[in-house]
Order: C-alpha cells, then sequence, then structure tokens
C-alpha cells in the first residue's frame, strides 16, 4: 500500500467519523420530547410557619395534641351551649335531631351496647369509636357544624372529657391532658380488624 | 377582523330605524341575534318573519315548539348549550348528598351535573388563583404547589367510577336504580399523578401512610395506604373534558380509583406523608361496618364488583315482546370479565353481552335481548370481575357478614315484573 493509498483511507474513515457526528448532533438538538426527569422543579418551599398553620390533625400516639388539660365539668358548660341543641343531652327525642347522639343515657339501650346488637344500638363514642384522640381531632376541625375551627384547644379539650365521661370512659373528676388521651383504651378498640377481603370466591 | 365586520354588515345592511328599534312599529320586532362570532346584534325584522326562536337565544323550551321546523330557521350559536328541555333527568337531592339518576342514562360516562354528591359540610367556594396544595411530612422537601403548578406537570386522562361505600338502599317496592344505587358515577378526570408530586417532594421509605385533607367546612381527612399513591392515585383537576365540578371537588380533588368514594378526598389542600394512620373520625366512627363476630371491619377501601339492570327497572311500566335488558356493571379489583342475567328468577343464568371496551375500574355497560310474554317473572344481573369474584345474593351477603346492610354492600339487584309490565324492586 503506497502512501497517497493510506491518506485516501485515513480521509475516508475521517469523514466518516465527522458525518455521524454531525448527524447525531443535528438529529438529537431536533429532538423536541424530552425525558422525564426525576424532579421538575415545580412548586415552591414550603414554610414550617405555613406547613403549622395547616398541620391540625392528631394521631392515635397523641402526636398534634397541643400541650393542656381539659375538665368535665368545664366541658359540660360548654357543651350544653354550643352542641346540646344538635346533638341532645342522652335521652330520646320526639324529632330527629340534626347531629347523631354523641353518647346515650335511656335504659333502654344499656345493655346493648360493645357489639350484642351491633345493628340495633346507636354507635357512639363509648360503643363504637377506637380512639379517644379522634374525639379531639374530630370537634376541633370540623365542630360545631355551625362554626367549624372556632374552638379553642382549651374548650376542645374540657368537650373531650365531657364526652368521655358521658360515655363512662373516665370516671367525675378526671381530667386528661395531652399525656394521658393517647393512652385512653376504648372499649370498641378490641373489635376493630383491618379488610381482609382481597377478591376471588371468598365472600367476606 | 374581517370575518366579524362582514357578519356586521349582513345586519346593518338592513338599515334599522330608530322608530323600529324602538318597538313603534306594530310590523316590526327587535330581536337580539348572536352571530358567529358570540356578538350580540340587534336586528329588526319584519313581526312576521320574527322566528319565534330567535327571541331567546339561550333557552330553548317546549314553548318555542313550532308545528314545521323546516320552515322556520332555528335558534343561532350559544356560548354555551343546554340540555333538550324535553329531557330532565334530575338527581335526587337530601340535605348530604344527592343521586344520579342511573335509569336515565346511556353508556357509561354521567354527565358532571348528575354526578353523585356526597359532602360532610356542604360545598366551599374556592378561589382557583389563591388555591395551593400543601405536600409534607416525611418527605425530604415539603413543597406548596398552586394550580398552575399541578397543570404544569405531566398530565393523565382515565375513565372511572366513583362509588360512596355506603350505596345500598331498600326496603320498598317503589324504588328506581338511582335510590337504590345512585351514588356511584363514572366521569373522564384529567390531573396529575400523585407518583410524580411523590418524587417532586421526595417521599421517604418509611412513610407508609399518607394524609389527605379537604379545604371544606368538614376538613375531610382520610388516611390512604402510600402504596396507593404510587400505583395509580391522582391529583384531578378536570372533569369530562371541563374543570372539575365545585361539588365535585373544585379546583383540585385526590382520585383512588376503585376506592371507596369518601376517600377521593374532594378541595384537596394538604397530603402529610406518615408511618402509621391517623384514626380519623371518617375511618373509625364513619366507614367501617360491622362483620361477621361483632367486629368492625376498618379500612375496607376497594369497592367490590357490583351491577344494577337499569332498564327496565322501576318505575318503567313494560310492553310485551323483545325487551333489550340494560345496565352497568364495574369493580375496584380490576375489570368485569362477565355479566351473567337471569330472566327466570335466578333458576338459570345466561351472559350478557358487554360493551368495549371494558375498563379497569369503570362502569361497564351490559345487554342482553329477551322476548317478555308477559309472564310474571323476577330479572336479575351479577358480575364477576377479574380475580373471580361472584356479585353475592342479598342472602348469602347478608349471611356471610352477619349483617342486614351498611358500608361495601353490593348485593343483586332482583326486579319483579309483574303480568301488568308493572316493575318492581323484588325482595
Ligand atoms: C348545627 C348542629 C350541630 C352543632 C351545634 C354541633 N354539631 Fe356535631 N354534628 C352535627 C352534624 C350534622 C354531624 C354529622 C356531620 C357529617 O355529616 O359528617 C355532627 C357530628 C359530630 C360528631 C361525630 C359523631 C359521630 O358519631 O361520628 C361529633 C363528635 C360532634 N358532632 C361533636 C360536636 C360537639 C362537641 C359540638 C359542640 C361544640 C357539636 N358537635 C355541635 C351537627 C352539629
Amino acid at each position: 500500500m503506497n502512501n497517497r493509498a493510506l491518506i485516501n483511507r485515513y480521509v475516508i474513515t475521517l469523514l466518516f467519523f465527522v458525518i455521524s457526528a454531525v448527524v447525531i448532533v443535528v438529529t438529537s438538538l431536533k429532538r423536541t420530547k424530552a425525558s422525564y426527569p426525576e424532579k421538575f422543579g415545580i412548586g415552591r418551599a414550603a414554610s414550617a410557619a405555613e406547613i403549622s398553620a395547616l398541620d391540625i390533625d392528631v394521631r392515635p400516639d397523641g402526636k398534634g395534641l397541643p400541650v393542656g388539660s381539659g375538665d368535665i365539668a368545664a366541658g359540660k358548660l360548654i357543651y350544653n351551649t354550643k352542641c346540646l341543641a344538635c346533638h341532645g343531652d342522652g335521652k330520646k327525642t320526639e324529632v330527629k335531631l340534626p347531629g347523631e347522639p354523641l353518647f346515650v343515657d335511656y335504659a333502654e339501650f344499656k345493655n346493648n351496647t360493645a357489639g350484642q346488637k351491633a345493628d340495633q344500638s346507636p354507635k357512639t363514642i363509648g360503643t363504637y369509636w377506637p380512639y379517644a384522640t379522634t374525639i379531639f381531632d374530630y370537634v376541633r376541625r370540623a365542630m360545631p357544624y355551625n362554626a367549624p375551627g372556632s374552638l379553642s384547644n382549651q374548650e376542645v379539650y374540657h368537650l373531650t372529657a365531657y364526652l368521655l365521661y358521658r360515655n363512662h370512659i373516665i370516671s367525675s373528676g378526671t381530667v386528661i391532658t395531652e399525656k394521658s388521651l393517647p393512652k385512653i383504651v376504648m372499649p370498641a378498640k378490641e373489635k376493630y380488624v383491618e379488610d381482609d377481603r382481597e377478591g376471588g370466591t371468598a365472600l367476606k | 377582523m374581517k370575518e366579524e365586520n362582514s357578519e356586521n354588515k349582513l345586519f346593518t345592511d338592513r338599515k334599522i330605524s330608530r322608530r323600529l328599534l324602538l318597538g313603534g312599529a306594530a310590523t316590526a320586532a327587535v330581536v337580539l341575534v348572536q352571530t358567529s362570532v358570540g356578538k350580540m346584534v340587534q336586528a329588526a325584522v319584519p313581526e312576521s318573519v320574527v322566528p319565534p326562536l330567535l327571541t331567546d337565544s339561550t333557552s330553548l323550551t317546549a314553548a318555542d315548539l313550532i308545528a314545521d321546523p323546516t320552515r322556520i330557521p332555528g335558534r343561532g350559536p350559544s356560548v354555551s348549550g343546554m340540555p333538550s328541555s324535553f329531557e330532565n333527568p334530575q338527581r335526587i337531592p337530601s340535605l348530604t348528598s344527592s343521586r344520579t339518576p342511573l335509569q336515565d342514562l346511556y353508556g357509561t360516562i354521567t354527565p358532571s351535573a348528575l354526578h353523585f354528591e356526597r359532602h360532610h359540610g356542604g360545598i366551599p367556594v374556592i378561589d382557583p388563583q389563591k388555591y395551593e396544595l400543601v405536600i409534607h411530612g416525611m418527605v425530604d422537601k415539603p413543597l406548596v404547589f398552586s394550580l398552575a403548578d399541578l397543570k404544569r406537570f405531566p398530565s393523565v386522562t382515565r375513565t372511572c367510577f366513583i362509588e360512596c361505600s355506603g350505596n345500598f338502599r331498600s326496603g320498598k317496592e317503589e324504588m328506581s336504580p338511582q335510590e337504590i344505587c345512585g351514588l356511584t358515577s363514572q366521569s373522564e378526570w384529567t390531573g396529575v399523578m400523585l407518583s410524580t408530586l411523590f418524587r417532586e417532594v421526595g417521599v421517604r421509605e418509611k412513610a407508609s401512610w399518607f394524609l389527605a385533607e379537604g379545604g371544606d367546612a368538614a376538613v375531610m381527612t382520610r388516611s390512604i395506604p402510600v402504596s396507593k399513591g404510587w400505583d395509580d392515585a391522582m391529583i384531578a383537576y378536570a372533569q369530562n373534558g371541563e374543570a372539575v365540578r365545585p361539588e365535585q371537588g373544585y379546583p383540585a380533588r385526590l382520585l383512588l380509583p376503585g376506592w371507596e368514594g369518601n376517600t377521593s378526598v374532594k378541595w384537596l389542600r394538604r397530603i402529610e406523608l406518615s408511618d402509621q394512620p391517623y384514626m380519623t373520625r371518617e375511618e373509625t366512627s364513619k366507614y367501617t361496618e360491622t362483620v361477621k363476630g361483632g367486629k368492625i371491619r376498618q379500612f375496607s377501601f376497594v369497592m367490590d364488583a357490583r351491577s344494577i339492570i337499569t332498564f327496565p327497572s322501576f318505575p318503567v311500566q313494560l310492553e310485551r315482546g323483545y325487551v333489550e335488558i340494560r345496565g352497568i356493571a364495574w369493580t375496584g379489583r380490576g375489570k368485569i370479565v362477565k355479566v351473567e342475567i337471569s330472566v327466570d328468577a335466578g333458576r338459570s343464568w345466561a351472559p350478557a353481552e358487554l360493551q368495549g371496551p371494558v375498563l379497569d375500574k369503570a362502569h361497564t355497560a351490559f345487554r342482553y335481548l329477551w322476548k317478555w310474554e308477559g309472564r310474571e317473572t323476577e330479572i336479575m344481573s351479577r358480575a364477576v370481575d377479574e380475580t373471580g369474584y361472584v356479585q353475592p345474593s342479598y342472602q348469602e351477603l347478608s349471611a356471610a357478614r352477619e349483617s342486614k346492610g351498611g358500608y361495601h354492600f353490593n348485593p343483586i339487584t332482583k326486579w319483579r315484573v309483574e303480568r301488568s309490565g308493572k316493575v318492581l324492586l323484588g325482595a
């Protein structure tokens, strides 16, 4: 092979690479479809202050409970002025009230709780709720129905104590706190099971 | 704008005099006419040719009926249409819910205006400009998304049903499908996959649940396993081609295909990642059901397979001859694979035809041709889904649960056809 032939071969190979490189660059520039990134960089950082303004949930382990305590007698006063009109006082009523009973006093339901006749007995906090913390969370976020979010943490603590008392969960004189509320064992708790349906032929 | 000018010219060419415009002439009337570019123009035309349908360009009522619509030009185009005034399907509202008129619908999409409602604190009015969704908790980077932010992410469109898990009513013979199980509706939803947002905030590996919270007066909250978020959960901002309706969670809602409706939290304002459920009122006091042995079943998310014949059903008066039995079937566990029909009170069953394409976790239309000879009988449908689950009878379900009803009750609905052609809900 002479020198010229060798140079020709070099030039051809070089040309081949240059052309391929140009083709690759051009097609990649023309490609409009981006690949899916790990992050899009959309949205702004949430500040601690704005999170805590919204973060009102209370977990069964007590996370989210403000420091405080609730007193049954004080709760009764608040209940009677802000809740009783809709939820009643545990007595049977002629007309159906806007809110369901949160506790019941009357004899016909007395021995009819805790699952014996689950279909008939009214589901109240004492017979159906598995966690006491749910009372605080729900009343604070959604009640009274006509003015949700209007209660102070103090009022919610008092009301929680009163509702637990009227459901025979705590005895008179008990003061509840952010430490004791998560420890209360509700009567209905042991009845709770997790969903085990999974389709197929088993009917559950 | 050339087109607009030439349009206007058409009308101005008629040389409307002031007297005509003031209505002084008995021979003329002033009408508002909408041009095709949406501009309202006044035009005066002799009374004899005033088309009655042009007098009111927004609503067309039975009073506008004319003997021969081929002889008079009809109403022009409008900015937004309305259903024919001869059709009036309606939801049945109560204080806290309203039911879809299943027996009045065709196919599988529920018109947005007729989507069932269930809310716990009324429908909030939320300014889309001020709307924000906060995602925080067990994440690397808590973020706030505006509505515009949500719309910038890659979008997904899917058709699926939403059904309230408290969707079983009985107790009367005179009940329509709407009254029995009208708390199920289907839409084509568009939004962003929650998994996309999960990646954006960097959901930590230890996070196993998330709390979804609404911005309504109930500040609705539900705990959802994180796996559903990675699987097929969406944040939907559009429904059937338009923005989500206010009663469906405007401007954005969670959408958990196949799961009980309450978990698809509307007016979504916050998601908090956690390593345990929150045990909110809506997953303890409500949306739990008593089952065998006095137990209370919790976190029953998936909707079991169900079907209902929507025609013929109460209050239809059936006529002898060929009857196309029609209805819908659906399951939260994937696809409907079979719907069987019995026209002899459950003695024998035959497969109905399914309208394809059969979609995942979606209302599926079925039909079955029947010739009714006028004999008293009971007709019913039962759905089978891809897991092999067969929709049970009321008696079977009631025995399995030791319960008479409650959440997640999906029994076969029987229709008793009387000799007179009356169709009533069977026992
Ligand atoms: C205007 C009527 C009204 C008033 C006043 C009212 N509630 Fe309610 N309450 C309701 C309604 C209605 C519901 C059911 C809401 C729903 O549909 O989710 C309810 C639900 C509840 C529940 C949940 C019951 C259950 O078994 O799930 C609790 C607890 C409760 N209210 C506590 C209170 C307390 C405490 C007050 C006083 C601060 C109060 N409510 C004031 C109407 C009212």
